[in-house]
């Protein structure tokens, strides 16, 4: 069973929610990179979105724009990503990391070799915001070597589609909450509730929410009815600036934990 | 006795180039939808408005009607008689896309898809623009159907081409300065694919070149390819014969395709796309995508991408904001790997030189990114024999470039 699989079990089984925080790789210190993963764990995460920083990230709102463009600034490439996740499962071997980003860095590095670095560094699966089901023949060897490929479904995403995508659906299916970029406005919890339930009834993967979830608050009303919540825009925004560990680590602790214990008293 | 060998296809079958896309929306290894889920849907209800409305006489005869009397087709093809004569080999003819309304062959298009906008009920355009063409050719044709206009257009590029970003005002539309990554049109093309994520519902996204995801290769190249159609049969009128060659500049390469598409059956057409070679394709200051780049994947299409070791996009450099882009369409990229069209590159210098040329010879003042086209029509005269016929197509007019140009040359206007 895969790391990602096993955790999603292990969440059901307590009737946890699980909380997924996505930070971009390098941002707001790369050097901090693994001490900021290990602080997600430590405040409550159960599984990584670790963003590969892109220069055209044209799914993402202004703050994950912002920080890609400084982690690439800092020279951060794919090779700086898969060795942190790689330090990070000497200390971490049950946390699964997912690779978040777009497809030119895998496109350039090659799949191949992606593939087999990405898998003896200890990632779990990646999603690719700009590949969808129909050009995902180039993941092939992705999913060869051992990575589940994480698929994304919308509000517009139309039923015949949906059906395919919880067919294919490995580890777990993400969910947009609203038509939109990363970090923008609210939320229509009832619209976004109707949807996972027609997803759930059809997809044998659990099914995490994200974007728009920004605080306590909104994490325990997706809470109610998805498996995971993904929160990423906040979170990117409150680390930002950040240059030393231990107020990275204070940071996270400040952000997570009170989300973390909304999930948990539902 | 055994059986003789499965001979190959002969490389010699001659391919159909006007066959493709597919119906998956690749040109061979190139195309198709590399999008965020959210846009597969719209994506999908736009294909097929498209694909109905490119069969229906009623609107293939509503274009026909607009692209007359609005925009000024047909363009005539012009023979550059002292030009050629200065550059001393064959005949420089000229087709004038610079004559259409609003100086460029970018109306082509925009009127073409504001008629298919109009068709699915959207009420809102966005555009993106880089030398501010197209955003001038989307807000012409906004203003002229009632519809809402929005473009978004990289500060850098607001700043060095203050003349229209102006135009687009007087015309009705909001100009958003784009301020993330090179604050240029790719930038630019980020922000217009945010708003369309944002705003499915309502808005219609006017893309200005033949990339994006499909249909828009196939869309945007359809309404240019009047270019190509017009001057085919012009060639056949006029000379009696189709030219030895033909060339345009290739940023995005709309004009290009526009050009080219008609051709592209007819092997005795040598046909040369120039790219912005910048500063010089070895000064790594350049916009050559297909000359210097490699296959990856941007803006919703796999094709020829200007990037590092990292896969991240290149900042692009050249004289002409409209050729600045670091991605070139799919067609463009199948093209050269077919080998049915080269790709070379044209620097700043040369162009600056071919502008010039052209004004003083001809009294043409043409846009910086067709004086990119002009260098390489003089260089292909050069080569053939004095009867040889060398077709470039003039894609758009100076007017909005003079300030960019003084300021170069060390002239206060």
């Amino acid at each position: 069973m895969s790391r990602i699989d096993a955790r999603f079990a292990a969440l059901k089984v307590a009737g946890r929610t699980g909380l997924i925080p996505f930070v971009t790789a390098g941002d707001p210190a790369p050097e901090h990179s693994v001490a900021l993963m290990h602080a997600l764990v430590a405040a409550g995460a159960d599984l990584i979105e670790l963003g590969v920083p892109f220069s055209d990230p044209m799914a993402d709102g202004p703050v994950i724009q912002h920080a890609s463009e400084r982690a690439i600034a800092r020279g951060v490439g794919l090779a700086h990503v898969l060795g942190w996740v790689a330090e990070f499962r000497q200390r971490d071997a049950v946390t699964p990391v997912v690779l978040m980003g777009y497809l030119n860095p895998l496109e350039i590095h090659g799949y191949a070799r992606f593939a087999s670095e990405a898998v003896a560094a200890g990632v779990d699966g990646v999603l690719l915001v700009d590949c969808p089901l129909e050009e995902s023949s180039v993941l092939a060897p992705l999913r060869a070597a051992g990575l589940q490929l994480i698929r994304l479904a919308a509000p517009t995403t139309a039923p015949a589609r949906m059906a395919q995508l919880c067919q294919s659906a490995e580890g777990f299916l993400y969910y947009v909450s609203f038509a939109g970029i990363t970090g923008a406005a609210h939320l229509s919890t009832t619209d976004i509730a109707a949807r996972v339930a027609d997803i759930r009834a059809c997809a044998k993967a659990p099914v995490a929410v994200g974007f728009g979830i920004r605080d306590a608050h909104s994490a325990k009303a997706i809470a109610a009815f998805a498996d995971a919540v993904v929160i990423g825009s906040a979170l990117v925004e409150r680390l930002a600036g950040a240059g030393q560990a231990d107020e990275i680590t204070a940071r996270v602790r400040g952000f997570l934990a009170p989300i973390r214990a909304a999930l948990d008293a539902h | 006795m055994s059986a003789p060998p499965i001979r190959p296809i002969p490389s010699s079958t001659p391919q159909d180039f006007h066959a493709w896309p597919d119906a998956h929306g690749r040109f061979g290894d190139f195309g198709g939808q590399y999008v965020a889920e959210t846009l597969m849907a719209p994506l999908a209800e736009l294909a097929a408005a498209y694909e109905r409305l490119r069969r229906d006489p009623a609107f293939i005869a509503e274009l026909d009607h607009d692209l007359k009397y609005y925009v000024g087709r047909p363009s005539p093809i012009y023979h550059a008689q002292r030009l050629s004569a200065l550059v001393g080999g064959a005949r420089i003819l000229l087709k004038r896309e610079d004559l259409n309304h609003t100086g460029a062959h970018k109306i082509n298009n925009t009127v073409g898809q504001a008629l298919v906008a109009r068709h699915m009920g959207k009420p809102r355009i966005i555009a993106e623009t880089g030398a501010g063409q197209h955003g001038v050719a989307s807000a012409t044709v906004a203003a002229r159907l009632g519809l809402k206009c929005v473009v978004y257009m990289g500060s850098t590029d607001i700043e060095r081409q203050k003349i229209n970003v102006y135009r687009m005002k007087l015309l009705g539309a909001e100009v958003v300065p784009v301020t993330s990554g090179s604050k240029t049109l790719k930038d630019a093309l980020n922000e217009a694919m945010r708003d369309w994520v944002t705003n499915v519902a309502d808005t219609f996204y006017i893309i200005g070149t033949v990339a994006g995801p499909h249909p828009y290769p196939m869309m945007v190249r359809d309404f240019n390819a009047v270019v190509g159609r017009e001057a085919r049969a012009q060639m056949l009128e006029d000379y009696g014969r189709l030219p030895d060659a033909i060339t345009a500049c290739v940023g995005g390469g709309s004009n290009a395709i526009g050009l080219f598409h008609e051709f592209l059956n007819d092997p005795g057409v040598r046909i040369v796309g120039a790219e912005a070679a910048g500063h010089g394709l070895a000064s790594g200051q350049h916009a050559a995508s297909l000359a210097a780049g490699r296959p990856g994947v941007l803006h919703g299409n796999r094709t020829y991408v200007l990037c590092d070791d990292n896969g991240q996009i290149a900042e692009t450099h050249s004289v002409s904001a409209g050729l600045d882009y670091p991605g070139v369409g799919p067609e463009h990229a199948f093209l050269k790997d077919a080998g049915r069209a080269e790709y070379v590159g044209v620097t700043d210098d040369e162009a600056m030189e071919a502008f010039h040329l052209l004004a003083r010879s001809e009294g043409i003042l043409a846009a910086l990114e067709s004086s990119h086209a002009v260098a390489q029509a003089m260089k292909l005269a050069r080569e053939l024999p004095k009867d040889g016929l060398v077709l470039c197509n003039l894609s758009g007019r100076g007017d909005k470039d003079v300030h960019t140009i003084a300021a170069r040359e060390g002239v206060t206007v």
